[in-house]
């Protein structure tokens, strides 16, 4: 039975339409082991039993009718706990929200509900999903399974945590910077973030509108691709959704070809603040890709050294505006509301009792940046150096079809660390950011453990906007290659918890 | 306070205004989701998540408000934008659902345009438009237990969301100078056009006292020959036609007050009250307000296509001003009659009373006559009367058949007014018919030429214009049911004399 939670989410699938294990043996195994770790991971705000093991019954149903079960169908997912649920709680990570019951499912939820995947619980992150470490979070950091005493990255590193202690093989985040990317790096685990619009919106509460984007966590590269094509696709709620056919993420996922691929390596993602062994782990990487046939080349991206910036403007300044509407009126924690307070008074003290620390600094950042006499030179200004960054990117997939880069700088951080440094936790996202501006698609995959730490390293691969397949082709041959190498994969070397 | 005189303020000052017009569409579902706009419907029944602004949702665009704001661009005579955006408008009150609304900013959809209207000596002026954008409304908040029914003082206040999202187009004009004295007349005259235009376009039946469309009258002066504007006031939800132009005037007269007196005017919003016609002091406004406009990233860019924007173009109805000049044709009225009928906003119900079958004189007598004084009397619309067309088409029907004269004709008209029930009803429960039964009035002729034998005695005589009096006492005695040609003819006949 403990060997269910070691299965990848396509064995799962296929155990179970294959009729070797029931949904319900399988979702139960999962919350055993959440039960049993989570104590110590903290990966969960929320456990949803109840409805897990209903939702694992009705595919065994299904399945019992003799009726068609979709590749995911009884496969556990943790779900990252900024994604509404209608009937179950839904905090993103925020004490304004504790106790909010949405009474809608996103339409991501449905997606998920409809292809039968059992949703396990919500997961913890970074307070609306701001941080890049899950400290950030009202209800107390997440534990990265390599070594509890480190952070899982974030926001998302709840997700994250999920998959790399063995809690559930799918999980689902969002990236508005590399919040799906990053965790996915320093837990070992893969992280996608599709291109903006791939997937719905509608339901995503809402960081910074125009760079948040859902998508797949999974230990393998092809899980990652079958839960992207459960989930992608277009949405008449949500007008910024792509109406296009989804690009072939699963089969590219099985392609493990890379030969005759160009591939750029981005000369900006290196130097001072990247740590040796982060370094060292991925110039192999490089070397194995030229191994396998593609063909490696430098690229420049000058104005990538002016993403960060510019993101601590239009996040922060989207998020202001995003966030007013927590005022205690009608959903919510509501502070202060004694019988004499006025309306007014009652929403500054609900806001300061229910906001912390970072989501303040952010909302007043982007209050700040938007005001008049002011937004020219900050809100302004970055959507020009945005517009310079899709320009970089344009003139590098002339030249090449796919950029790769470390992920992130470093190795996980120890829990505090960062705490009381806002712009060293802002430089975890260095090397992500540029790809939320632009809109395009990237991947992080682990590629190896760090020497001096012995901690995962992840790869990032950045395709073009709607060319998604290409990080599954590149990311499923890379993959391949390094557990040939390896003999095993890189989560068999995680301590055991 | 004593107010200067208008005409005192009118000598040394010179008004400038800007008029800024909210019509709410009327689209079937709202601007931003798929929620009825339905109006009296229980607080809070028609709401979802997006139009309560619940974590995650999103706004997806209706499709007809677009498409009715072009319309009213293109019948503004504005440009249409090739591209244009939504903007947030940030700022925080309980009635809105996600403290921001969603606008539109620096791009407007609809923009330098202008609207011709006819002042009431038939000249026309002409006010620019500066654009109109499409946006959403808020929430409807009830303030309950305070004095004035503000916020401020109210022990609660009660929140219906119902109204949040519904579309609205914000129609700004640009200053509006060189009216001077007829300043308010020019307002409620512009007011009055866009209500006939929102309406021929049928995008909205724009009814002020419904909310369906409100007026902020922007007022400054400035002294003769000057160039530079003075501080304005801003006078918002004025919400009918008389009150516009009441609030421009009285506005006028205190701006002059404040300003002769050596005082400056503070920028701020002020109240009207309908009961006096006065405004007073609502928010001041210490510092511009700061919304921190941005571009709504949760949608799309709109970008009307040339074609379509033809297409809607030419489609576009018959608009008032040129309509009123056919009806004035049609209908064969004088320059200085059909401008009565306009002052008296009798179009639509003279039209309306014609298409229900009653000859054109007709329908205009009722509507300018009995009606139009009784709107007056109680400063209500004509078209607010408790009335339909129909109803005073029937009217005009009986008198046609005979079965009603002119004086029970009024009567029927007020006791419908009176809610007494339909035409017929009114005739029948009342027993107001014409007494056309000859035996029936036989009675009465013999007996009023008994009881004025002199007269009678007169009229044999050859004296014929004597039988006045005669007729008249018939009358009486019939209770004006009679018909009176009749009554006439039947005493010539009894007494001998041929007409």
């Amino acid at each position: 039975m403990t060997e269910l939670i070691r299965f990848t989410a396509a064995q799962t699938a296929s155990a179970i339409a294959k009729g070797e294990v029931s949904a319900v043996e399988v979702a139960q195994a999962h919350l055993d082991r959440i039960d049993a770790v989570d104590k110590k991971v903290n990966a969960f705000l929320h456990v949803d039993t109840e409805g897990a093991l209903s939702a694992a019954k009705a595919v065994d149903e299904k399945r019992a009718k003799g009726e068609e079960l979709g590749p995911l169908a009884g496969v556990p997912l943790a779900l990252k706990d900024v994604f509404t649920t209608k009937g179950v709680p839904t905090t993103c990570g925020s004490k304004i929200l504790e106790g909010w019951i949405p009474p809608y499912d996103a339409t991501l939820t449905s997606r998920l509900k409809d292809a039968g995947v059992v949703i396990l619980g919500k997961t913890n992150m970074d307070e609306f999903a701001m941080g890049s470490s899950t400290e950030n979070s009202a209800y107390g950091p997440t534990g990265n399974p390599w070594d509890l005493t480190r952070i899982p990255g974030g926001s998302g590193g709840g997700s994250a945590a999920a998959l790399a202690a063995f809690e559930a093989p799918l999980a689902i985040g969002t990236d508005t910077g590399g919040s799906i990317r990053q965790p996915g790096a320093v837990t070992g685990t893969v992280g996608v973030k599709p291109t903006y619009g791939a997937v719905s919106r509608f339901g995503l509460v809402a960081f910074s509108s125009s760079l948040d984007q859902g998508g797949p966590c999974a230990r393998t590269v092809l899980d990652a691709a079958l839960l992207h094509e459960a989930i992608a696709g277009h949405d008449p709620l949500d007008s910024t959704s792509i109406d296009a056919p989804v690009p072939a993420v699963v089969e590219a996922a099985r392609m493990r070809d890379v030969r005759g691929m160009r591939i750029g390596v981005v000369k900006e993602f290196a130097g001072e603040g990247y740590q040796a062994g982060v370094m060292q782990r991925f110039n192999e990487s490089v070397e194995l890709l030229r191994e396998l046939g593609a063909e490696v080349v430098e690229v420049s991206c000058p104005s990538f050294t002016l993403a960060l910036p510019a993101y601590y403007l239009i996040a922060p300044s989207e998020c202001s505006s995003n966030l007013a509407r927590f005022d205690a009126m009608r959903y919510g924690l509501r502070v202060g509301d004694n019988g004499s307070r006025s309306a007014e008074e009652v929403t500054a003290l609900t806001r300061e009792a229910g906001f912390g620390p970072e989501v303040k600094r952010r909302i007043m950042l982007g209050t700040y940046a938007l005001s008049s006499g002011y937004y020219d030179a900050y809100y302004g200004s970055a959507q020009k150096v945005r517009t310079l960054i899709s320009r970089s990117f344009d003139e590098a997939f002339a030249a090449v079809d796919v950029l790769v880069s470390p992920t992130t700088p470093t190795t996980a951080f120890p829990i505090g660390e960062r705490a009381d440094d806002p712009m060293a936790m802002y430089l975890a996202d260095l090397c992500t950011i540029p790809s939320n501006l632009a809109g395009n698609a990237a991947m992080s995959l682990p590629c190896g453990l760090a020497p001096e730490d012995n901690l995962p390293v992840g790869l990032q691969i950045i395709a073009p906007a709607m060319a998604d397949d290409r990080l599954y082709r590149v990311g499923g041959a890379v993959e391949a290659a390094l557990n040939d190498k390896w003999g095993h994969t890189l989560l068999e070397e995680a301590p055991a918890l | 306070m004593n107010l200067v005189s208008y005409e005192d303020a009118l000598a040394s000052y010179d008004p400038v205004m800007g008029l800024e017009v909210h019509v709410e569409l009327g689209t079937k579902t709202k601007m931003f989701c798929g929620c009825s706009t339905e109006l009296g419907a229980e607080p809070n029944s028609q709401t979802c998540p997006t139009c309560l602004g619940l974590p995650g949702s999103l706004p997806v665009v209706n499709a007809i408000g677009v498409e009715s704001a072009v319309k009213i661009g293109l019948a503004l005579n504005c440009e249409i934008a090739e591209w244009c955006r939504f903007a947030r408008k940030n700022y925080f009150y309980p009635d809105m659902p996600k403290n921001f609304q969603t606008s539109q900013y620096d791009e407007p959809i609809a923009f330098n345009g202008y609207l011709d209207v006819q002042l009431e000596d038939g000249s026309t002026f002409r006010v620019e438009i500066e654009r109109a954008h499409m946006e959403e409304d808020t929430g409807k908040s009830t303030h309950v237990g305070g004095a004035t029914g503000r916020i401020h003082g109210a022990e609660y206040s009660l929140l219906d969301y119902n109204r949040a999202g519904i579309p609205l187009i914000e129609i700004v004009t640009k200053p509006i100078v060189g009216a001077g004295e007829r300043a308010p007349e020019v307002a409620k005259a512009y007011v009055t056009e866009l209500r006939e235009l929102i309406r021929a376009l049928g995008v909205s039946e724009a009814r002020m006292d419904k909310g369906q469309m409100r007026c902020d009258v922007n007022l400054s002066l400035r002294p003769h020959g000057r160039e530079k504007f003075g501080t304005r006031s801003e006078t918002k939800n004025v919400n009918s036609l008389r009150s516009v132009e009441r609030a421009a005037r009285f506005e006028i007269q205190r701006h002059a007050t404040v300003l002769t007196d050596g005082g400056t005017i503070i920028q701020e919003t002020r109240h009207f009250h309908e009961e006096d016609g006065s405004t007073t002091s609502g928010r001041v406004k210490e510092e511009a307000e700061d919304y921190r406009y941005f571009p709504e990233p949760d949608l799309v860019p709109i970008a009307p296509s040339r074609a379509w924007v033809e297409e809607l173009r030419a489609g576009l109805p018959e608009l008032p001003r040129l309509r009123r000049a056919r009806l004035q044709a049609e209908w064969g009225l004088s320059d200085k009659d059909m401008q009565s009928v306009l002052n008296a906003g009798a179009v639509e119900p003279i039209q309306e009373t014609i298409a229900a079958g009653a000859p054109a004189d007709q329908a205009r007598k009722w509507w300018m006559g009995e009606l139009a004084r009784r709107a007056n009397e109680t400063g209500t619309e004509l078209s607010e009367q408790p009335i339909t067309p129909a109803q005073v088409a029937r009217v005009a029907a009986l008198v046609a058949e005979g079965k009603l004269n002119d004086k029970l004709a009024r009567q029927v008209i007020e006791a419908v007014l009176a809610g007494e029930g339909e035409p017929d009803e009114v005739v029948e429960k009342r027993g107001l018919a014409v007494v056309s039964d000859d035996s029936a009035l036989g009675a009465a002729v013999d007996q009023a030429i008994a009881d004025n034998e002199a007269i009678a005695a007169k009229i044999r005589d050859g004296k014929v214009a004597a039988v006045g009096a005669l007729v008249g006492a018939v009358m009486k005695a019939t209770r004006g049911q009679a018909d009176a040609a009749r009554v006439k003819d039947l005493i010539l006949e009894k007494l001998g004399v041929s007409a």
